[in-house]
Parts: structure tokens; sequence; C-alpha cells
């Protein structure tokens, strides 16, 4: 009996596939169709599109430079991340204090220094320039997120690197030479997630 | 049953999981039951008179929304780090484990990690939009997707950064089970299968990770490898029966079981579906750990098997010595819990516990062990494996993987120190 229902209820739903049906049956198959969503047009997705890639995808027209990028850094990030990017009190942008081994006589003291927002940075930690853009873009300042222009931010983005030390202070950051900014951290970075075929979905910089 | 007909199982008084189930403990009993005076005018008795108040009064209405005894008013999330005025939106709110028990988490006091401080999203105003490698880009309203089938799972969320007292500092902090272990916590959530609502937006072939956005402040975003949404993640709008707390990501959230907690996107509004990683502000720093070989190590996402002893646990005390029952929660993010073994003796020699059903994957689960406490000073730990065989590490071995200051992903066994005058602090042993 068992088995002439399973029967039966393949022959339904293999008919549902012919017939090209996408209501089926809650609970029986997990393959469930509803279909409410609406048709999302291409203006409305770039309005919201504002992911960045690490090869450049989606970086907006525009520029910025070290120099605007230190004033607007004075005037509305150095509050919180410290004057030279390093003090705190939120998230170091720069340099660290260092990795410390179990064996270092300092530890103790170096771990009890600082608290941990602060002993690693952007700069030695994160391994594309493009997220940097991203996340100011996003997110910063803090209080107020979403409030900077396109060139503002590439401003800042060139101020952040400078002041690691990768690019000269006469830098102008744009849309072609920003992935091709290449952070310490790239070569240290490692993926504990392996696709079957990671390979190719690794990054390499441009 | 007199003391030296029970079983022992191992050392420091671990008493056999099963003797309480068989014959009861009976060293206790005796001493609790108490004879009643008898009155002396019966006739004019009133009965309220040997009644406590609440027996003699009529008590309160009740109200719309019901609220804790105002006698567990100590029951309260604790914040993690009283932090700095400008971080005052990224915080990390604590859950009193050692003051619940079972394995649900009440709503109120499920830990909270937020980056970007606690949005109030008009759920009107609330889309959830797909688009990137799919056929038809969608979006869908809070009304259409609530007539969506359901799905129903009781599942833990653990914070990547949870005991990170333990990870880092050299010397052990001596804190509650809240303040080390309290950035854990499980619900059964309702919602949609995420595979449902991708699979009708017509995956393109290569599409294979999924950069997934909250509509919060700082529109929190993760890349999120697609196979997992296609596995066992959901989009979630109900905890433990209610819609989900402003905290916990109103009016929806993603849902990765087993992953850590960053990766179950609150506020969730937009998923790309893309061919490679985008490597976000978390992808590359806060989310990651640097090992001891050098490597910074991202995309670590399963939480690993895991376990705490909650009861006792540290601050509190055991005021004398005799019969208590050890309990704690065990988690893996793999998986089931297969085992859990408990020391009381420094971990020189070890009893399996009982755990206490339903055991599911990648929820919390209960377990316990009858223990009889000497009065003399001694340490207890616990140590959970799961269905794959993946055993907590000592603190050392966690240690050698790392270098500091990774605090992320700590899964070492916890030792509480219980001294001679009942105290129990957290100790590394
Ligand atoms: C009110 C305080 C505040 C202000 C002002 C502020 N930030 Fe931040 N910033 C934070 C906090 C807090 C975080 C951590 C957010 C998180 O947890 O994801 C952060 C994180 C960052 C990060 C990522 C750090 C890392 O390595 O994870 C960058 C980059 C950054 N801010 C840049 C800026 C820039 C540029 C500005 C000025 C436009 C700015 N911030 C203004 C508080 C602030």
């Amino acid at each position: 009996m068992a088995k002439l229902k399973m029967f039966m209820y393949k022959v339904f739903k293999w008919g549902l596939s012919v017939i090209g049906l996408t209501v089926s049956i809650t609970g029986i198959t997990g393959e469930v169709s509803v279909n409410l969503g609406s048709p999302l047009t291409e203006s409305e997705i770039s309005r919201v599109s504002i992911t960045i890639f690490p090869n450049g995808h989606n970086l907006p027209k525009g520029q910025g430079s070290v120099k605007e990028g230190e004033k607007l850094y004075v005037e509305l990030c150095s509050a919180c991340h410290g004057e030279s990017g390093t003090e705190g009190p939120s998230n170091r942008l720069t340099g660290s204090i260092g990795l410390f081994s179990f064996m270092d006589p300092l530890r103790i003291m170096r771990i009890q220094e600082v608290n941990g927002l602060l002993v690693m940075s952007t700069g030695q930690q994160w391994p594309y320039a493009t997220s940097i853009f991203d996340f100011v873009r996003r997110a910063m300042p803090h209080y107020k997120p979403k409030s900077l222009t396109n060139n503002e931010t590439y401003s800042l983005t060139a101020y952040i690197l400078y002041l690691n030390d990768l690019v000269n202070k006469d830098a102008v950051i744009d849309r072609k030479n920003l992935p091709g900014v290449e952070m310490p951290a790239f070569k240290r970075y490692v993926r504990a997630w392996k696709n079957k075929s990671a390979a190719d979905d690794f990054i390499p910089r441009p | 049953m007199k003391r030296s007909q029970m079983e022992y199982v191992a050392g420091g008084g671990l008493i056999d999981r099963r003797s309480l189930l068989v014959g009861g403990i009976a060293f206790l009993a005796a001493s609790s039951i108490k004879p009643v005076a008898a009155s002396v005018n019966e006739g004019v008795k009133r009965i309220g008179d040997d009644f406590p108040v609440w027996s003699r009064t009529l008590g309160r209405q009740g109200t719309t929304y019901g609220q804790p005894s105002i006698h567990e008013k100590h029951l309260k999330l604790k914040l993690q780090l009283p932090s700095a005025p400008e971080n005052s939106g990224t915080t990390g709110w604590l859950t009193p484990l050692e003051k619940l028990h079972g394995i649900i988490t009440p709503n109120g006091l499920h830990f909270g990690s937020h980056h970007f401080g606690i949005p109030d999203i008009d759920p009107d105003k609330h889309e959830l939009l797909i688009h990137g490698l799919v056929e038809k880009p969608l979006k869908f309203t809070m009304e259409r997707l609530l007539r969506y089938p359901m799905i129903s799972k009781i599942r833990f969320i653990e914070c990547a950064g949870n005991t990170a007292f333990n990870a880092l500092s050299p010397l052990s902090h001596d804190g509650s089970c809240q303040d080390l272990h309290g950035l854990i916590s499980c619900s059964e959530w309702v919602g949609i299968q995420a595979s449902l609502l991708l699979n009708e937006t017509g995956l393109g072939k290569k599409a294979k990770w999924v950069i997934v956005e909250g509509a919060d402040g700082g529109s929190h975003s993760r890349s999120i490898p697609l196979s997992k949404l296609l596995d066992d993640a959901i989009i979630a709008f109900y905890q433990n029966g209610e819609r989900l707390r402003a905290e916990q990501g109103y009016p929806m959230r993603l849902l990765l079981p087993g992953w850590e907690g960053n990766t179950s996107i609150k506020y969730v509004h937009r998923l790309e579906v893309v061919d490679a990683p985008a490597y976000t502000g978390h992808d590359s720093g806060v989310y990651t750990q640097h090992l001891s070989n050098g490597q910074i190590e991202g995309f670590s996402f399963y939480m690993d098997v895991k376990s705490v002893i909650t009861h006792p646990s540290g601050k509190q005390i055991l005021e004398e010595q005799g019969f208590y029952e050890i309990t704690g929660l065990a988690w893996s993010g793999y998986g089931k819990i297969s085992k859990v073994e408990v020391s009381a003796d420094d971990g020189k020699t070890w009893a399996p516990a009982q755990l206490h059903g339903p055991i599911i994957e990648k929820a919390l689960t209960r377990f316990s062990i009858p223990w009889h406490w000497d009065g003399k000073s001694t340490v207890l730990l616990s140590r959970a494996t799961d269905a794959h065989g993946r055993m907590q590490p000592g603190r050392k071995e966690w240690k050698q993987r790392y270098a500091s200051p990774t605090f992320n992903h700590y899964n070492a066994i916890q030792s509480w120190d219980i001294s001679s005058n009942g105290e129990v602090e957290n100790v590394y042993v």
C-alpha cells in the first residue's frame, strides 16, 4: 500500500513538473515554489547595490586625495579613531602593537596595556583595500553612516592607506587604482572555508 | 541506601548518572522533614493563621504582556565591557546562563552583539531583495513573506568572540559563567527555508557566494557560501513563538545554524548572488584569527564543539558539603552532541554525564551528573564530544594554534575551581 502511494505520488510529482506547475505541495518534498516575489528592476537594484568587490567591481566614478582625506579625517573621524589612527577608543586603523607569543615576557603587560580593538588594525588585517571604501561608505562615521559622498569616501580611503604607508602623500585614489593597492595582510590571509573548487573563487589582486 | 552503597563512578564524588533514576539518593532526605506542632484551640482556629500572606489575600490582575516574577529581578543581561561612549553602538550583551535551566533562552535574555546599534525597523517598509547572478531578480514584502510555508528549528547562536577572556587573559579572569560564556543562546526559530526563496530567482551557473546585508545603520554584511544558504539556512521571523525582538533582528534575520553568530545577519534585506566573496569589513578584520604560523584565517564559520558547567560555576558559593547536581550545556556547530564527560578531581578521572533530550543538532544540549561534595578543594571540568568525533581541546592545545591577540572561536575545556570554603572560580589547569 505504502509502495503504491509512493508510486502514485512520484507520478503526480512528475506530472506537475511536466505541466510546469509551480505550486507544489508543502511538507512532502521540501521542493516548494510559492512565487510571491515581485520583479526587481535594474534601477531599484542599482540604488541599493553598495557592495564593492576586491577586483574593483561596483566602485563608483569619482576620486579623492590624501590631502582632502586628511582634512575630512580630522573633522569627522579622529574623535573616535585617534589623531594618528592608533589611539582609539574605536578600532585602530593603522599599525599594531604586534603579535605576541606565549613565551613573550612582556605579553601580560602588552595585553593589559590596550583594549582588544587597538591591538591590530585595518591596515594590518584587511587583505583588500577595496573593503575600506566599502566599509567607510556604508558604516562611517559611526553616528551618521552613509552621509559621505563618493569623493569624500575616496579621500578618506586614500588617507587611511597613507597612514599605513601604502600610498604617498600626493596620491589620488579612484576606481582604477584602488584595487591595485597591495595590503600587507593579502599574503597572510587564508580561508578556513574551502569549496571543492576553492581555487576559482579566490580573487587574485588585479 | 547508605553512602557506601551508592555508585561512585569517578573521583571527587561523582555519582553514577543512573543512580538517581533507580533508587534515589537517600542520605539527604532524612533531614528535610520537620514535625508540625498541634494547635491548642482547634475550635476557633482560622486556617489562614498557618498560611503565608499570599495564601490569605486575593492576587493581583494579570497584565497584557507577562513579566518575570518580582523576585527574579536579578535575572538580567549584562553588558560585556562598559565601552567608551564613542563605541556605545558596538556592544555585547551576555546571557545569564547560570541562572537559567533547560536549553531554551528566554527572548528577553538572548545574548546580543551589536556593531551598529539596534534599529527599530518599520515592517511595512522593509523588503527582502535577491539579485545578482540570478535569472529573475526578486523583491518580497513582509506581508508576502509571511504567507510562505514555514519551518521550525531549535538552534543555538554563539558569537565568535564568546569566552574571549579565557582566550586572551594570561591569568584566569575571576568571572561568572555569564561573564565568560554568555555570548551563546538557543531558541526555536521559525521562518522560511532560504533555499526556497533563492531557488525562485533561478540561480545562475556561476553562483557560489551570496553577500548578505542587513538594514541596520552600518548595513552589516558578510560573504556567505551559497551551499550553506541552500543547505539549512532560515530567514527567521519568529523566536520562541513571538516575532523577533528588535535586538534579534526584527522584522527578520538570517539564521545560519552552527556558524559564527555574526553571519546570522539581523535585519536582513538584501542577498546579492555572486561568484566570489566581497571581503566585507567583517569578513576581513574583526572576524578573523591570527594563527601561530603568522597567517590570518578568515571565513572560519563553524563554531566548534564546546561545553560549560553552569551549576556550579564562577562566582557561586556552595554553602555546605553534600549533594549537588552538576549540570551544564554542550553544543557543536557541526551537529549533535554525542557525549559529555565530567571530572570532579582536576581532570584525573572522568565519568559520562546524562544527556537530557531532546538532543538536537546545532542546538544546546543539557547534561547533568549527581555529585557529592566532600568539602575539599577540587576542580570541576566538562568535556564534550560531538557526533563527528570532535572533542574539546585543552586550553594549552587551543593556544598553540593561535597567536595572541586572537580571541575568536575559543572552545577549550572550562575548569571551575571549588575552594574548601565553597567558592567557585574560573581557573586554567
Ligand atoms: C562615533 C565614533 C566614530 C566615528 C566618528 C568614526 N568611527 Fe570608524 N568606527 C567606529 C567604531 C565603533 C567602529 C567599529 C564598528 C564595528 O564594530 O564594526 C569603527 C570602525 C571603522 C573602520 C573599520 C575598523 C576595522 O579594522 O575593523 C574604519 C576603516 C573606520 N571606522 C573608518 C572611519 C572613518 C574614515 C571615519 C570618519 C569618516 C570614522 N571611522 C568615524 C567609531 C567611529
